[in-house]
């Protein structure tokens, strides 16, 4: 069975790249457009992987990774947070929130998905 | 520290200088028949010298 | 229109206005806001030292012998200029150690000695009665004379009076009846009479204005101008040796240095002055503003003096009309009804100003100095055991303020005829100079001792006694008159007036040649003849070193001793009341961080001291220092001892000072340290926080960018109308980039002042057709309906062309990105307002809340949380527009409401 996995991104051409690319790998995806869908979007349909931008309206991506690793039933998802914020302080802060892994923008899309598909263990 | 004993000093200098105006001999040059403006050169003179005082004291106390 | 009822209404609507006044400061000073506050209540409550003696007496003497009178004006302004140094310690002696009045200093200063304090209180008393009565004096002729209207009489004609018609008896005992009202309200002496205070400011106006009023009707509308006056009394040579009076006056120049010189005694130690000027003050900073107004107001008030004398003694036949009345009497025979009243009423302010504060500085003494001790000592009274004195202490103060106004009033009957108000004040003057050496030695010789002080106030006192009051009694026909004329028993060389031969002085110079040698050589004398005892000694160095000693707990090193806390609380609770003593004790155990009462604080030297404190601002210090030895037993200490702590202490104040200079000289490095690192924090974190946003800003499209690319390259199978679908984005997010690094340079050029900027005349309406139509292809796009209000011709206004329209398509592509397509109306309006011309951009979008509309001008900051609300753009096009309006000297803003759309206008100004 495929693995779900959801991208929370409010840069809608990011979005478009992360689908085509992960569809591309044979991954089912969901799109939330800010932290609060993206919230709803796992509690409706629980994914494998998250990928997280921080800077997202409504809220930011380090609550979201943090309620998911307050929720139980959530602790197995893995959360892989992107940002343009490339600074240690905050890959340090992504990390302590409980993110698997931290990518900073831009990205190369060939070792984002070789990290994805570790994570997932393929 | 510095600054107070000068003021206390000049303080005192206003004092003295008042003792000087309004005493013999000083207060004598000015205890003769005239007038200033239609006013006796006594009375003028007391009054200006104690104006004059005055406006010292505001200038020192004001600082 | 003049009658005595008339007289007597107006007069008691003033005394009510007056006690309106008190009534309504005091209020405010139990409320927390004092209205007295401030230097100018407290310089003219100093002006308390003008009385009735100024108000009628001045005239009275300058038209005896010309300026004789200044001295005793002048001289307050010579001492005035040391009370920085003199009175700013009394003040600050007396706040430490709650001093209550002025015997209480002295008694407090040697030794809290009782003796002391009575002594001195006895001679205040005695001394100052003639005053008193010469107020009473003044009231009661001022009325008799006044009620006589339109007749001039002087009162010596109409013979004697029954005691119902005794104006004099009414007014003593109307004042006595104002001051308890006023002055016995609380019970520790060395709280703050406020309302006392603003009521007499109040009282320094009005006789002030009474004075300058008669002044300028005399001077100008008697006569047409001071030189009419003078020229024509130059013309009468009676009047014209006046003039130049100097030699003429008994004693000369002689006279008129004593003179001065005991009037600069006078204004520090009449005890309402020391009431005023020490005990009521409520900060020593007035003493800055003091120091120049109160003299300038003894000058006001003197203005007029010579004027109205002469204008008296050319009005006047000579002798029918007594000189001190001339104020009055000038303006009756003028029938200047309304001027004659408004006088009475200055004199009458006068009067009471002085007899008000007078009778509560004598009071407080009386009960503090002389009966308290006296009953504290009275075993048989069992005061000891009383549980609550404070009834007891208040009816002792109003007891004494109807006995010295009735003594008055006596010493008016006894003595009052037979001299002008002016001799009667000077006998007063001369009396209280006596406290001047044991004072003035007092705080800045530690020598001083207070046998010292006995002997040489004794002295002083006994030949003020002998050569003033004496001869007093004797010219009112009390004693035999020989007494004078051959001295007694015939003694001539004792005759009072010419002791020890000392002839053709007048009385006063006279007298205070003679008290000034006994009291300073017996104070000097006896005080180094013998060693002062270990109370001496500490009370000494508490005053005189008062500005090096570390605050009211400085006096509790010196105590050594056995006490426990709730005695001491009980002894407080007996003189102050329960309430008071409980507020008390809370205070001082919250200061040790004890809770008051269920876990007292310590019954060491410092709580001993502190209640000792308190206690002398209700009893004095020498009955509190009795008082706390009784409950508290103290270990005497031995002059050795005593001398080791003082040395210490002087040590540790020296080494301290030093401490605290270099521990401030560090403060401040540090704290410029401090200050310029912050700022270079502040810089750095501004400049990084610049450089993270705009990093972050074109990593956004560089990722798009990237990732595609990447996809293109390795995903050759994408089908050709995604291909051409995912170039499209690449080509957008390179001219995002592209912009988003032009206004980056943009910014910093404008910032670093290095941008260009072609001025030239601009006709807005043009500018505003242009970006629209520049912007009308993205308007079809979203579907927004844009409306232009433009008014048909405008003034041209002085800008950069390309500048202004990069801030129109600013604002109007803002509005474009948040109407909603389809739904969207952006409203242009142009107008001339006067100076400037005022561009608004309308959008019904969704609207700013207000705490935001700031904020969006800031660099890449954009309405809503910060940290999640990713920019739609760059977040720099409002912040460079701004910068550039400004520029050109215009405003930028925006009105909104949540909901309710956005408005953003700029000015520009022509020319």
């Amino acid at each position: 069975m495929a693995k779900k996995i959801l991208i929370a991104d409010d840069e809608p051409n990011i979005v478009t790249a992360l689908e085509f690319l992960l569809g591309r790998a044979g991954y089912t995806t969901q799109v939330a457009r800010n932290g609060e869908e993206a919230l709803a979007a796992i509690a409706a349909d629980v994914p494998d992987l998250v990928l997280l931008d921080i800077m997202m309206p409504v809220k930011s991506g380090y609550e979201v990774c943090r309620r998911i690793r307050e929720v139980p039933e959530w602790r197995h998802i893995k959360v892989v947070m992107l940002s343009a914020k490339g600074r240690d302080a905050e890959v340090a802060k992504g990390l302590a929130m409980g993110a698997d892994l931290y990518v900073t923008k831009p990205f190369s899309t060939r070792e984002l998905l070789g990290q994805i598909q570790a994570l997932l263990g393929v | 520290m510095l600054q107070e004993k000068a003021r206390e000093q000049r303080f005192i200098a206003i004092c003295m200088l008042g003792f000087v105006l309004f005493n013999f001999p000083v207060l004598a040059l000015f205890n003769v028949s005239g007038t200033v403006l239609g006013i006796p050169v006594l009375y003028a003179y007391i009054f200006a010298a104690w104006a004059l005082l005055i406006v010292l004291l505001a200038l020192l106390a004001e600082r | 229109m003049l009658h005595g009822p008339v007289i007597i209404l107006t007069s008691f609507a003033y005394l009510g206005v007056l006690f309106a006044i008190a009534y309504y400061a005091d209020q405010r000073a139990d409320a927390g806001r004092p209205v007295i506050a401030n230097a100018y209540v407290y310089s003219l409550s100093l002006a308390v030292y003008a009385t009735a003696w100024t108000f009628y007496g001045s005239v009275g003497r300058a038209a005896s012998d010309g300026v004789g009178f200044l001295p005793i004006y002048i001289g307050p302004t010579l001492m005035i200029a040391l009370w920085w140094l003199v009175m700013r310690k009394i003040i600050r002696i007396s706040k430490q150690n709650r001093i209550t009045s002025l015997a209480d200093f002295i008694a407090s200063r040697y030794g809290k000695s009782a003796l002391l304090g009575g002594i001195v209180t006895i001679i205040a008393v005695v001394g100052i009665l003639p005053y008193i009565s010469l107020q009473l004096k003044a009231v009661s002729t001022s009325y008799l004379i006044l009620v006589q209207y339109p007749e001039i009489v002087m009162p010596q004609a109409l013979g004697a009076l029954s005691m119902r018609d005794d104006t004099a008896l009414w007014v003593a005992l109307i004042l006595a009846a104002f001051t308890i009202a006023f002055g016995t309200r609380h019970l520790d002496a060395a709280e703050h009479h406020q309302g006392m205070v603003a009521a007499i400011a109040f009282e320094s106006l009005v006789k002030l204005l009474a004075f300058l009023a008669v002044g300028v009707f005399v001077t100008f509308v008697l006569y047409s101008g001071p030189g009419d006056l003078f020229a024509r009394a130059a013309a009468q040579p009676k009047l014209s040796s006046m003039m130049t009076p100097l030699e003429g006056v008994a004693g000369g120049y002689a006279s008129w240095i004593w003179l001065t010189v005991l009037s600069m005694m006078a204004i520090m130690f009449l005890p309402r002055q020391f009431q005023v000027a020490v005990i009521e003050n409520l900060d020593e900073r007035h003493l800055n503003k003091a120091i120049w107004l109160f003299p300038l107001y003894m000058l006001a008030i003197n203005l007029f003096v010579l004027p109205i004398a002469f204008g008296g003694l050319l009005h006047f036949p000579a002798g029918r009309v007594d000189g001190d009345t001339f104020v009055l009497t000038l303006p009756m025979a003028e029938k200047q009804e309304g001027l004659a009243l408004l006088v009475f009423i200055g004199g009458l302010s006068a009067a009471t100003g002085m007899v008000i504060v007078e009778t509560i500085a004598l009071s407080t003494m009386v009960c503090n100095d002389l009966v308290m001790p006296v009953l504290l000592r009275m075993r048989s009274l069992r005061l000891n055991e009383q549980p609550d004195l404070t009834r007891l202490l208040l009816g002792i103060r109003r007891g004494a303020i109807l006995l010295i106004l009735l003594l008055g009033y006596l010493y008016f009957r006894l003595a009052g005829e037979a001299y002008a108000l002016v001799s009667i004040g000077l006998i007063s003057f001369a009396a209280v100079a006596q406290f001047a050496p044991v004072v003035l030695g007092g705080i800045f010789w530690k020598g001083g001792t207070r046998k010292g002080a006995l002997a040489g106030l004794l002295a002083g006192f006994a030949v003020w006694l002998y050569t003033l009051l004496l001869p007093a009694f004797a010219r009112s026909g009390w004693l035999p008159i020989g007494l004078l004329e051959q001295g007694p028993a015939g003694i001539a060389l004792l005759k009072p007036l010419a002791l020890f031969g000392l002839a053709g002085l007048d009385q006063i110079t006279h007298a205070m040649i003679w008290s000034m040698l006994a009291n300073i050589g017996a104070y000097i004398g006896v005080s180094l003849s013998a060693s002062p005892g270990v109370h001496e000694h500490r009370q000494a160095s508490l005053f005189v070193d008062v500005f090096r000693q570390g605050g009211e707990a400085a006096g509790a090193r010196f105590w050594r001793g056995t006490a426990s806390a709730p005695e001491l609380y009980n002894l407080l609770a007996r003189f102050l009341g329960a309430a008071a003593a409980d507020e008390a004790f809370r205070q001082y155990a919250a200061t040790r961080g004890r809770r008051w009462p269920d876990d007292p604080p310590e019954a060491d030297a410092e709580l001993v001291h502190f209640v000792e404190v308190q206690l002398a601002g209700a009893i004095g210090a020498a009955s509190a220092r009795v008082m706390v030895a009784s409950v508290a037993k103290e270990e005497a200490l031995t002059i050795e001892e005593l001398r080791e702590v003082l040395d210490e202490a002087s040590q540790v104040v020296v080494y301290s000072h030093r401490l605290e200079q270099k521990s401030r000289e560090l403060e401040a490095a540090t704290a410029e340290l401090r200050a310029a690192n912050e700022r270079l924090t502040e810089l750095d974190r501004l400049k990084d926080d610049f450089v993270s946003t705009v990093t972050h800003e074109l990593r956004t499209p560089l990722t798009s960018i990237r990732a595609f690319t990447q996809i293109l390259l390795e995903h050759p199978d994408v089908e050709a109308g995604e291909r051409n679908r995912f170039l499209g984005i690449i080509t957008k997010e390179t001219e995002r980039l592209t912009r988003l690094i032009n206004q980056v340079l943009d910014l910093s050029k404008i910032e670093s002042g290095k941008a260009e900027w072609r001025e030239s005349e601009v006709d807005m309406r043009t500018l505003i057709g242009d970006a629209v139509t520049g912007m009308s292809q993205v308007f079809e796009e979203s579907r927004v309906k844009v409306e232009l209000e433009l008014p048909e011709t405008v003034r041209p206004v002085r800008a950069d062309v390309d500048r202004i329209i990069q801030v129109l398509l600013n604002l109007l592509a803002n509005a474009v990105k948040f109407c909603e397509p389809g739904r969207g109306r952006i409203r242009v309006a142009l107008r001339d307002e006067g100076g400037a011309l005022r561009v608004e951009v309308r959008d019904n979008g969704p609207g700013i809340d207000v705490t935001d509309q700031e904020l969006i001008f800031d660099k890449f900051r954009q309405a809503g949380d910060t940290l999640t609300a990713k920019p739609h753009g760059s977040g720099l096009g409002l912040h460079i527009s701004r910068q550039i309006v400004e520029h050109f000297g215009g405003r930028m803003w925006v009105d909104s409401r949540r909901g309710e759309g956005a408005c953003f206008a700029f000015t520009l100004p022509h020319g």
